[in-house]
């Protein structure tokens, strides 16, 4: 009421805002710019910042006696530890090897759920299927996690099942558990993507497969894989760098040391420039896989 | 053709997102890390800076304290051990604490600058002074200082040339713990786990935390005489490796290793394991409820601990951490603490007040027994000049142990 009032009183002098706007609407490159700002300092500070402080972090010295870190004074002793310790080499390939069956086993179950969401299922069902498949991951990562432990510790579900067979449960320290669980928590990452690949292969090219003669095998092997390959790449992008992330589960379930174990260990308790140079081997391997990815098509089918 | 793409793309970005927001860090692993050994480096003090304050003033309002599990109850498990709320109550500091998995995490936490305050044992306390990290205490302001046992005062692992770098709060030993159903006789020796853990093999617990190397060493100690070990936290070179292949003998049985007393209790119950290192503590709560767990502290004597309320240099609430130093030293609140943990009261006030709630404790934890804590070798850091006198020996450091615990944890 009182802004129109002033507009009646004095309408040679624009209010401020009329002003701005106005000067702002002769400018496209600063309203883009003004538009872009948050987002982009966002991304640039927060996330290239913290990113660059880690990577100079593990060129920082450690005080061996008091643990404590000098910033910006320099030295290559967490690398040369890290190249010395044979340890750091087989919990990397521990790591490696995990998420790489993980990855394997999570193909392997997903393509048969995509195969009949994409191209059997009825549409009433097919949307029933993708919520069920979902579902899961609407509920708290940690929940999942300590889910599991119920079931795989002492006196849990699967010794319950297995006791009959004499099987006695091997409690939460078998490397195996983190592979189980691992596979669970992120095989929707993997059907998904697989799903809109074989989706999108029209009907014609399956019926052209057979109409010259080819058995569904065949089909299969030349038709359908290779189209949908990209897609099952994509999901492996998923589910092999979650699982190369992950430290919360290899502790819980399998008290199994995984890269991120160390890292966590490391920087939680004493060591950060150890963590810290250690914490590029993971972005080495994803810049390597996601490069490769990129050959075999994977981006153009997320 | 696009907009299913697109969907699929979408789906996936929203489904990462879900899954990137699920857990924060975990039930804490352990083992890396820093800490710090008794005595012997007093006279390196940085004591640039020894400026006390001369009154405590009004509470700041909160307090936020690292703290042993444990260490400060609200009545949350048992009405009859709350020690903080009458705290809150009297000093109007709202109290704020967070667990610590090890002492190497604990001196982690406090280099951070968030705590005003840490119960460290002797392996966190003297890197703690050393790192500047923590600030010497005015004990002539604290009315409950007078009261402490004599036995308690000066200690090398907190008292710098005669200055006290905080109070203590209790001390007692590991133990040795054990499933009553299963291993039918109390153990009178460690050897369950160090010579015959093949009986008990993937059910044995077993603390993890760098400084349990020092546990196989005290072992070592008894069984093999030859090498020579005097103190099971200084360790010369072929000292060290003999413990660390004790250890690996271990490890080839599959032991759980805890990183919180919760994770332990929690291996008991499922039946995982039945036998380890464990705390009274842990103990007291098994029993509780009703698990068949009992502990005992073997012949052969033990590690374990003596701790200090410290303050940090720092601390942005002082005045709330003075008075809360002051509280845990208080006959009422020192005694509900070291009985609902399982430990020795720092005084004869506390042992008086314990009667109400656990009659003989300060007898059963051998409170002003120094005979019975000669066995009992407190967590200190491994230090390079083995914290002695003499020049001419040198033992392996801290850093050295972490990486050795890494190396065994990750093999």
């Amino acid at each position: 009421m009182s802004s129109l009032a002033t507009a009646g009183a004095a309408p040679e002098r624009p209010s401020l805002r009329r002003r701005v706007a106005a000067w702002l609407y002769a400018r496209p490159r600063v309203r883009l710019g003004l538009l872009l700002a948050g987002p982009l300092g966002w991304l640039g500070i927060a996330y290239f910042g913290s990113l660059a402080i880690l990577l100079l972090s593990a060129f920082w010295t450690k005080d061996a006696f008091t643990g404590n870190v000098e910033p910006f004074t320099w030295s290559l002793r967490a690398f040369e530890q890290l190249f010395a310790g044979e340890v750091y080499r087989t919990v990397a390939v521990r790591t490696i090897g995990i998420a790489a069956l993980v990855t394997v086993t999570d193909a392997l179950l997903a393509f048969p759920i995509a195969y009949y969401m994409a191209r059997i299922a009825s549409p009433r069902k097919r949307s029933l299927l993708v919520v069920a498949v979902v579902m899961p991951l609407w509920a708290a990562y940690l929940v999942k996690v300590y889910a599991w432990r119920t079931i795989l510790q002492g006196h849990g579900l699967l010794e319950f099942v297995t006791s009959p067979f004499g099987i006695e449960s091997s409690g939460l320290t078998n490397i195996a558990n983190a592979w189980l669980v691992l596979s669970y928590l992120w095989l929707p990452y993997m059907i998904l993507p697989i799903y809109a690949g074989l989706e999108r292969i029209p009907g014609s090219y399956l019926e052209a497969s057979s109409d010259l003669g080819a058995r569904a095998g065949t089909t299969f092997r030349r038709v359908v894989l290779p189209l949908v390959f990209p897609a099952v790449v994509a999901g492996s992008i998923f589910t092999f760098s979650l699982s190369l992330g992950d430290y919360i589960t290899p502790d819980l379930v399998a008290d199994a040391k995984f890269i991120g174990n160390v890292i966590y260990d490391n920087s939680a308790l004493g060591d950060p420039p150890l963590a810290a140079a250690y914490a590029l081997l993971p972005i080495a391997i994803m810049t390597v896989y996601l490069l490769i990815a990129r050959r075999l098509g994977a981006f153009a089918s997320l | 053709m696009f907009q299913r793409r697109l969907g699929g793309m979408l789906a996936v970005v929203g489904l990462i997102a879900a899954a990137c927001g699920g857990g924060g860090p975990s039930a804490a692993p352990t083992g890396g890390g820093p800490a710090q050994t008794t005595g012997a480096t007093a006279g390196a003090s940085p004591a640039a800076s020894l400026d006390m304050p001369s009154a405590i003033g009004e509470g700041e309002g909160a307090l936020n304290l690292v703290i042993w599990a444990g260490y400060a109850e609200r009545g949350a498990a048992d009405k009859a051990y709350d020690w903080v709320t009458p705290f809150e109550t009297a000093t109007k500091c709202k109290v704020t604490t967070q667990d610590m998995t090890d002492s190497n995490n604990g001196v982690s936490l406090m280099q951070s600058g968030n705590f005003d305050g840490i119960s460290a044992s002797g392996d966190a306390t003297t890197r703690l002074i050393q790192g500047g990290i923590v600030a010497p205490v005015n004990v002539s302001l604290l009315s409950n200082w007078p009261n402490v046992f004599p036995g308690l005062k000066g200690l090398p692992h907190n008292t710098v040339n005669g200055v006290p770098y905080g109070v203590p709060h209790g001390r007692g030993p590991n133990l040795l713990g054990y499933n009553k159903t299963v291993v039918t006789t109390a153990p009178t020796s460690w050897d369950p786990i160090w010579e015959g853990g093949s009986a008990y093999k993937g059910k044995i617990s077993i603390y993890d935390s760098s400084i349990f190397i020092a546990d196989a060493a005290l072992h070592l100690m008894t069984k093999r005489p030859e090498l020579g070990i005097k103190d099971p936290y200084q360790l010369t070179k072929p000292q060290f490796d003999e413990a660390i292949k004790l250890l690996q003998a271990l490890n080839a049985n599959q032991p759980t290793y805890w990183g919180t007393a919760t994770d332990q209790q929690t291996s008991y119950t499922a039946g995982d394991v039945v036998i380890g290192t464990t705390w009274q503590y842990q103990v007291n709560l098994l029993v509780a409820d009703k698990q068949p767990i009992d502990a005992v502290l073997p012949n052969e004597g033990s590690t374990g601990w003596s701790d200090t309320w410290m303050i940090a240099k720092k601390a942005k609430h002082p005045n709330c951490m003075y008075k809360w130093m002051d509280h845990m030293m208080s006959a009422e609140a020192n005694a509900e603490a070291t009985v609902w943990f399982g430990e020795a009261a720092t005084s004869p006030q506390a042992c008086e007040a314990a009667e109400k709630l656990s009659p003989g404790h300060c007898v059963q934890m051998h409170a002003t027994d120094e005979a019975y804590f000669s066995k009992v070798h407190y967590w200190a850091t491994p230090q390079a000049d083995c914290a002695d006198a003499d020049a001419a020996t040198t033992c392996v450091t801290q850093d050295d142990w972490v990486n050795a615990w890494t190396t065994l944890r990750g093999g």
